[in-house]
């Protein structure tokens, strides 16, 4: 009798334990949605500043600091991307395993490692760690806007433009190169960590079909290309925080499925294990019955 | 029928508006300019805070308050990009 009630009561309470997975299951299910959609919708204004820049970046001459490789990199920055909450799979341990990788690379190159972290998870990872931060960021990893990713891009690009050799505004060190680990959203099935180059950026040269269009420049161009590079690498940053909130639901919505697959499953089992124990009670009170009756009557016969 | 320009006006996180219009107006921050069809290709960055007017067929004109933005005209259409973009607080008029 005490078996029964104990399945029961684990009956239940992987019950709501389901309907609380899928409960989430469905609330990432939708915020996918709603992250690819503010995927698309900044498309237009990176395609447009990409768009400009290549424009520019023909006409000025590019030896902006944002631009050129420092000669010694002493210092590199590298920027993580995870999430705020937890119950997304292995959305956080993959981001946090590609940076691994590529700070090990760094160090491996003689570079001292600058963290800044994006993201409650991997703010707890490193901390527990006992690892030094230099900048973290948190509260919007779903829904990220584009004043959390300027604020982002504005500390970089501080940290970047100060170098190894000197100190931002607020007395932390400088960096000579930074990196970026975000998650990629290729499809619902997959998310894929990225470690990418954000600063110093890479002009390419591209063959040109026809002459340039001569634009012309209010103001100089040197000066344009001053005020629109840094607005590039908080777009940058921008479209990866997007991508990898996008990606924060996709993996938290599978890992949410097969949660609530296995609560189903066991509840199937431990309802059955159930309805045979409770088969196997009445069982054996008929049979105790029936023991007992017969008794009787073997009594009675020998009265 | 004059010819029109395109204009794409985009913000960061979407795209605000776009369209064709008769004429563009906007203020960089070496003055105010006026792009109408067959504009010279230029870049600029744009006064802040600004706004930019336009004015679409037919008389109407619909006009943005833009922060941190920039301007780019090429041969067929015109692009301003914004970091934060919001209908004028002040319509100039009905459309």
């Amino acid at each position: 009798m005490a078996q029964i009630q104990q399945l029961r009561r684990r009956v239940r309470s992987t019950r709501s334990t389901a309907k609380i997975t899928k409960a989430q299951e469905l609330v990432a299910t939708s915020r996918i949605a709603k992250a690819q959609e503010r995927v698309e919708a900044a498309r237009p204004y990176a395609e447009a500043i990409t768009g400009v820049l290549t424009a520019l970046a023909s006409n000025a001459n590019i030896d902006h600091p944002l631009l050129v490789p420092r000669q010694r990199v002493r210092r590199a920055g590298v920027l993580v991307v995870t999430s705020d909450r937890g119950l997304a799979g292995p959305y956080n341990a993959n981001a946090l395993r590609t940076a691994e990788e590529l700070i090990s690379r760094l160090k491996a190159d003689g570079k001292e490692v600058t963290l800044y972290v994006i993201g409650r998870k991997g703010v707890s990872y490193y901390r527990f760690r006992g690892r030094e931060i230099a900048g973290s960021w948190t509260g919007f990893s779903e829904r990220p806007t584009f004043d959390d990713a300027r604020e982002v891009g504005e500390s970089l690009i501080e940290a970047f433009v100060a170098g190894a050799d000197g100190e931002n505004g607020d007395g932390g060190r400088g960096v000579d190169e930074l990196h970026m680990v975000s998650t990629q959203f290729k499809s619902l099935m997959t998310q894929e960590p990225v470690a990418r180059f954000l600063a110093p950026m890479q002009v390419e040269e591209r063959e040109q079909t026809g002459p340039m269009p001569a634009y012309e420049f209010e103001p100089e161009p040197d000066e344009l290309l001053d005020a629109l590079l840094p607005k590039y690498i908080n777009t940058r940053i921008y479209a990866a925080l997007l991508d990898s909130a996008a990606s924060e639901s996709a993996s938290r919505r599978r890992a949410m499925k097969s949660a609530t697959d296995n609560a189903e499953e066991m509840i199937k089992t431990l309802t059955r294990q159930m309805n045979s124990a409770r088969q196997a009670a009445i069982t054996q009170e008929i049979s105790e019955i029936v023991g007992g009756a017969n008794a009787l009557a073997s009594a009675g016969d020998e009265v | 029928m004059a010819r029109q320009v395109h204009v794409e006006v985009v913000s960061v996180e979407e795209k605000v508006w776009s369209g064709d219009a008769d004429m563009l107006i906007a203020r960089t921050t070496e003055g105010e300019l006026g792009v109408m069809p067959g504009h010279a290709p230029l870049l600029g960055q744009l006064a802040e805070p600004s706004k930019v007017r336009i004015k679409l067929p037919g008389g109407g004109e619909q006009a943005y308050d833009v922060s941190g933005g920039f301007l780019s005209v090429t041969e067929d259409s015109v692009t301003v990009l914004a970091e934060d973009c919001a209908p004028a607080t002040t319509p100039a008029a009905a459309h």
